[in-house]
């Protein structure tokens, strides 16, 4: 098969030769992943933006089609792998759909906390890196200080730090011990002040303030016509947030507010986020203060959730579940059914269309990735802008190449 | 707020038998090939659903009791009422094709071409239709399921760009 270089699809005319072309990435510091973007640049200003995508494409819904739905929990957190916890929730959240289970309440909190610890973690690196590239590098250092707590309080919670693989079909890995609710307790009394520290750095910042307002600015419309969701999508005054929209896992119980723009910039986008964490703060402090006692997964009789390994080596149900759930000709009850569904991700919705066929292994995984839509964007937002507004668009937006790909 | 059954009714005054299901409380219909784009149009003009949230296909070569080889999805939503709809159409072989819908949304555009990508499926009367995750010189569309797991060697064909020649 040969191998040749991408042809940029749109037709210059002759008298238009002035035009350079650059080609932006697939390796460039301010791509963050693997990202290409082949840029017609008149002087300085951005005529024409053709992105390129592929680079990190690794069939991960083809090995949804191979992988049983406990086991693909691993695939999930190499998607978006800024907030992996809230992929491993969404994929749960899926399945749990599809097969008709409903979890236990403390299952829920834990679920709830996790993915909003997520989103804080996600909104830190997000902003944090369009900081970076805009020159502001203290603020990065702030933000990646507080996701180092976050990582931590994951490591007490699962053992893992980057890939947590934490949700199972009925329940989580472990239990959430005291020591993780201490942990979370002491980082919701510290981060106020780092949060803080960082809209200081920023909010009023004339340099960043000039090199985001007024950039790649997103009408309400178009963000409802390009399928926008998320933080994007509400810094355009969409007040779209499936958490309100259409409750999961007992978000209808937590009192938060959505936060919403209406310029519609860079700066707009910057500012959802920064608002974003506050209202995860008070959901988390909702939560982890009336955190229901009892049962974390559904019952081990009903044979949907996999025993923990007391159970397995101490009562007769509990190794009859996991032979019956780890067995390859046994496993789930699962429907020959389609179903979608869908968590509000930091990015934006992400959800995952699953079609059952009766197996231990999804016939169809698709995963509607946010950063698809967002990067689909990017032309339209940068057209006319400089070259030096591509990283503080591309910034803003927050595309994550591997959930791009997948 | 429009009801489901509202919806479902007028779509079968309009274009005849449209096979209505319900499955863990998401309403879905199945349109006929035919008319597609034009139930489409009518759910975004006349319903309300504005907001295009995926597209995406099933292959069904292997699926119990399955008559048609592939299912595209469209997952519709209510931006004001934040009503849901799936809308499913079958496709088939040879020549497996549909009505783009880039018209209606300028979402679908990525999405139809990576539908086109993993599955082959024609999109008439789209702008761009290239291949976008998968290089161009691929010749086969990667999630059928007649496509095996670790591919046909492509990767392993793939030419190497070596120091000395860069």
């Amino acid at each position: 098969m040969p191998l040749t270089a991408t042809t940029t699809r749109t037709e210059f005319s002759d008298s238009e030769d002035y035009l350079w072309t650059l080609n932006f990435g697939p390796q460039h510091p301010a791509t963050h992943t693997t990202l290409r973007l082949i840029l017609k640049l008149d002087g300085e200003r951005v005529v024409d933006a053709i992105p390129d995508l592929g680079y990190l494409h690794s069939g991960f819904e083809k090995i949804g089609e191979h992988l049983d739905y406990n086991q693909y929990v691993t695939v999930t957190d190499r998607m978006n792998y800024i907030s992996p916890m809230a992929n491993n929730v969404a994929w749960h959240h899926a399945v749990e759909t599809l097969l008709g289970i409903e979890l236990t309440p403390r299952c829920k909190y834990i679920r709830v906390i996790i993915s909003e610890l997520a989103r804080i973690s996600d909104h830190l690196l997000s902003t944090g890196a369009m900081g970076l590239d805009t020159g502001a590098f203290t603020f990065f250092l702030y933000a990646f200080y507080q996701r180092e707590v976050i990582y931590d309080i994951f490591e007490t919670l699962c053992g893992a730090r980057f890939t947590n693989s934490y949700t199972r079909v009925g329940g989580v890995m472990h239990d959430m011990t005291p020591l993780v609710e201490e942990k979370i307790r002491t980082f919701l009394k510290n981060f106020p002040k780092t949060l803080n520290d960082m809209e200081r750095l920023l909010n009023r910042n004339r340099i960043f303030v000039d090199r985001t307002k007024d950039v790649g600015v997103l009408t309400k419309e178009e963000a409802i016509n390009r399928s926008v969701t998320g933080p994007v999508a509400r810094a355009s005054g969409v007040t779209r947030d499936v958490r309100k929209d259409d409750p999961y896992l007992g978000y209808e119980e937590f009192d938060f507010q959505v936060c919403c723009a209406k310029a519609g910039d860079c700066f707009a986008r910057y500012y959802v986020r920064m608002a974003e964490m506050r209202e995860s703060m008070k959901i988390i402090e909702q939560a982890v203060k009336d955190l229901p006692s009892g049962p974390v997964n559904v019952g081990v009789d009903e044979r949907t959730a996999l025993p923990t390994k007391e159970q397995v080596y101490q009562t007769i149900e509990g190794t009859i579940t996991h032979f019956e759930l780890v067995m390859a000709n046994r496993g789930f009850e699962v429907p020959s059914e389609e179903s979608y569904a869908a968590i509000e991700a930091p990015n934006g919705e992400l959800g995952f269309y699953l079609a059952g066929d009766g197996s231990n292994v999804a016939y169809r995984a698709r995963c509607r990735p946010p950063s698809f839509m967002h990067f689909a964007l990017f032309p339209h937002l940068i057209e006319g802008h400089t070259l030096s507004d591509v990283v503080a668009v591309l910034g803003s937006l927050n595309i994550i190449a591997a959930e791009l790909d997948r | 707020m429009t009801d489901h059954q509202e919806i479902i009714a007028a779509l079968t005054d309009r274009f005849g038998e449209v096979n209505a299901s319900e499955f863990r409380g998401q309403q879905r219909i199945v349109i006929p090939h035919d008319a597609s784009f034009s139930a489409m149009h009518f759910l975004k003009e006349s319903n309300g659903f504005d907001f295009l949230v995926d597209i995406t296909c099933v292959d069904y070569l292997n699926y119990r009791d399955a008559t048609d080889r592939f299912g595209v999805a469209y997952l519709l939503a209510n931006i004001g009422t934040s009503q849901r709809i799936t809308v499913r159409v079958f496709v088939n072989e040879p020549d497996p094709s549909i009505e783009s819908v880039t018209s209606l949304w300028a979402g679908a555009n990525w999405l139809e071409r990576e539908v086109w990508d993993m599955f082959g499926i024609q999109f008439n009367g789209h702008p761009d239709l290239r291949r976008i995750l998968l290089p161009e010189e691929f010749t086969v569309h990667p999630l059928r399921k007649d496509y095996p797991l670790q591919g046909r060697g492509e990767r392993h064909n793939f030419p190497v760009l070596r120091r000395a020649q860069a």
